[in-house]
């Protein structure tokens, strides 16, 4: 919800990125405020994810260019773990499985590094096993989850569950849903999109990625992005999703295309 | 001991000096024993990296050290040990740099568990003699190891457990063998029988109450008899100084099965010989091990499994953590006799790098003489993965917690294996502390 006396929580400007000397973002721009859902669209290889995972800190993308703020600070200053504690959440795309470290175990050591982080008491086993059973039934998730590996052998809808069951115990003040509805049938979309929308509120910030629009019937963007070749190329409301649902990719940005020597 | 023992090597001399003369026994065949086996340890050398079965670990640090034989016990107090007890286990051995302490063990009899024998070794021998003399001295060969011939030379006391027909006892039986006096060396004998269709769970759990050298050179020897079933922990948590030099060997009757977790964390040099004889059709053995070192550690795990009859499985799963400048070794054989069609085996060795200094060596041997058998192995050495490390970061774990945790799983694959649930939790503490650098 845009609204008056919101904050810049994330300023990107000019971003660049590169993945082994390939530059994939080319100079990205984005302003993000509290209270507000932005969408960013875009084909395959677009470059939504490398964002994504650059805003998180990934080690792979190196920043060739342009600047990040966050609330205020050089993102690019915090190591992955201080960008989280700082309260930036990415959901991944395609969450990995670390067998063997108990799902269990894993929230509860990420929710109170974050809790201590923050100067709030930390919850011992079972206290957590209550809380996290309450944060779970929001997205209608059996509680056997916690005894597994971490999303060892979870369905992709499963995976995405556990995605966002992280951000509701990490309560983060930007996160970022790389394709959340992917993998997802349609009760599981309306579960999970609900449970964002409860999480949603007038100091935190929320970046969707997604390709399909579908996503967007569920929870309201006040900003539609198109990503493409690297930028972002196009900005309007949410009407803009359903342009491109209809029209497709190709018309957006042609016009603004940049010569070849830029 | 005979002269010839003395002369043939200076170290030998070193470790024998003082070693008390032990009293000849009433019974021949054990007395005989002992004989061929101060014969042959006066025969063999200390292995040197030269040797292809000890081409990684370097005993000269051990030449270095002198040894004298445990003098008479420290007193040892129950709260002295009780850190060490485990909750489940109904029984209890223990052991005093090698001597049987009677006073903080609870042997079977205690129990009423008619006909089962657990108590040790020295005190049992002659009125069980029929029961043991078919199985002593059988198992672990000491024709070319050096070690197993001076346990076999110096063979006098450690735990006898004989499990009789048809019983399951259930409460896991504890030998605690613990080190307590400097630059002492001792050598404890077990021998665990499972007799036709009974069923034990036995924890041979070496631990130290001693910071500085000494050495432990143990031999256990384990029969499990038709239809039988023996559950096997070994932890070995010696001192961070010490010498240990363990070897085990089990035979395995007609449909019988043996289950081992051996977790080695503790010692400066350690060496574990585990040889498992697949001696009669339908036998099935389940090996796994964890060796977690770091600093300066040494840790070597030979195994051998020799599928001698058909219809015979095995399954191990191996694992090597090392840090810093720690060099594990992993060798693990599996043989496959002629005549033993239908063996279904699969070997895994997974280890895991901590640091660039640190350093494993690991090898897979299969021998397979029989045509129609289903064999596998297979080995990695790695590193953590960068991507789950990036996934924790990414939830605000540092990047040491990251670490731990990641290391922490790898092990637990092994000891989350132990089926006694408070040796687990304890270890899996041990294993975090152990992986904890902050
Ligand atoms: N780690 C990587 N290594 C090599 N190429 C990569 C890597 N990550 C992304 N790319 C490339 O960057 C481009 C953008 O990918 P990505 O950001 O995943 O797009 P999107 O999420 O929009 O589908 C693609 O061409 C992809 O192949
Ligand atoms: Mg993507």
């Amino acid at each position: 919800m845009i609204h008056q006396d919101s904050k810049t929580i994330l300023e990107v400007s000019g971003l660049r990125a590169a993945v082994d000397g390939v530059e994939i973002l080319k100079g990205v721009d984005l302003i993000v405020k509290s209270g507000e859902v932005h969408a960013i669209m875009g084909t395959n290889g677009s470059g939504k994810s490398t964002f994504a995972k650059v805003l998180a800190g990934h080690s792979a993308y190196q920043v060739t260019g342009g600047s990040v703020l966050f609330e205020g600070r050089n993102l690019f200053d915090l190591e992955p773990e201080e960008r989280a504690r700082a309260g930036v959440f990415l959901a991944f795309q395609y969450p990995i499985e670390i067998p063997g470290v108990s799902n269990s175990h894993f929230l509860r050591l990420a929710y109170n590094t974050l809790q201590s982080q923050r100067g709030k008491d930390e919850l011992d086993p079972l206290e957590f096993e209550d809380f996290v059973r309450e944060k779970m039934r929001l997205l209608e998730m059996n509680p056997n989850f916690l005894d597994r590996g971490v999303n060892e052998g979870f369905s992709g809808g499963e995976k995405k569950r556990n995605e966002i069951l992280q951000m509701a115990l990490l309560e983060p003040r930007l996160a970022i849903l790389d394709e959340t509805d992917s993998g997802l049938d349609i009760d599981a979309l309306r579960i999970v999109t609900n449970g964002v929308n409860k999480l949603a509120n007038k100091d935190n910030a929320i970046i969707l990625v997604t390709h399909y629009q579908r996503m967007l019937n569920y929870i309201e963007p006040d900003y539609v992005h198109v990503m493409r070749g690297g930028r972002i190329v196009k900005t309007g409301g949410k009407e803009l999703a359903l342009d491109l649902e209809t029209r497709g990719y190709d018309w957006v940005g042609v016009e603004r295309r940049a010569p070849a020597s830029a | 001991m005979s002269m010839s023992l003395v002369n043939s090597n200076s170290y030998l001399e070193s470790l024998l000096q003082g070693q008390p003369r032990l009293q000849p026994s009433p019974l021949a065949w054990f007395n005989q024993l002992r004989a061929n086996a101060v014969d042959h340890a006066g025969r063999l050398k200390l292995p040197t990296t030269r040797d292809e079965e000890w081409r990684f670990t370097d005993l000269s640090p051990l030449v270095r050290q002198s040894f004298q034989p445990a003098r008479t016990a420290a007193a040892l107090q129950s709260a002295d040990v009780e850190h060490f007890s485990v909750a489940e286990a109904a029984i209890r051995l223990v052991f005093v740099d090698g001597k049987y302490m009677p006073e903080l063990s609870t042997p079977a009899e205690r129990l009423g568990n008619r006909g089962l024998i657990v108590t040790n070794l020295a005190s049992a021998i002659t009125a069980n003699a029929e029961a043991i003399e078919p199985h002593l001295g059988q198992y672990a060969r000491f024709e070319d190891n050096l070690f197993a011939a001076l346990n076999t030379a110096f063979l006098h006391d450690g735990a006898l457990v004989i499990v009789p027909r048809d019983a399951a006892i259930d409460t896991p039986v504890h030998v605690l063998l613990i080190a307590t006096q400097p630059e002492a060396a001792s050598h404890p004998r077990c021998l665990f029988i499972a007799e036709a269709g009974s069923e034990v769970t036995i924890l041979e759990d070496y631990v130290s109450l001693n910071e500085a050298a000494y050495i432990t050179n143990a031999v256990t020897e384990i029969a499990v008899g038709d239809n039988a079933r023996i559950s096997h922990i070994r932890v070995q948590r010696d001192g961070i100084e010490a010498f240990h030099i363990g070897n085990c060997a089990v035979s395995l009757a007609h449909a019988s099965r043996y289950r081992s977790v051996s977790v080695a964390l503790g010692a400066r040099i350690s060496r574990y010989d585990l040889n498992t004889v697949l001696d009669a059709e339908g036998a099935e053995c389940v090996i796994d091990g964890l060796a977690l070192i770091h600093d300066h550690q040494l840790a070597d795990t030979h195994s051998s499994i020799d599928h001698a009859k058909p219809n015979c499985t095995s399954r191990q799963l191996h694992k090597c953590i090392a840090d810093d400048s720690a060099h594990a070794v992993f060798n693990g054989k599996v043989m496959v006799r002629p005549d033993a069609q239908n063996t279904d085996s699969a070997q895994s060795s997974r280890n895991l790098l901590l640091n660039a200094k640190a350093r494993i060596d690991t090898k897979p041997q299969l021998e397979i003489f029989a045509n129609d058998v289903k064999c596998t192995h297979g080995a990695t050495v790695g590193q953590l993965d960068s991507e789950e490390l990036f996934y924790l970061k990414s939830r605000g774990l540092s990047g040491v917690a990251a670490r731990n945790l990641l290391t922490y799983a790898f092990g637990a694959e092994i000891i989350d294996r132990i089926p006694i649930a408070s040796l687990k939790y304890r270890l899996e503490q041990t294993v975090l502390e152990q992986t904890k650098k902050n």
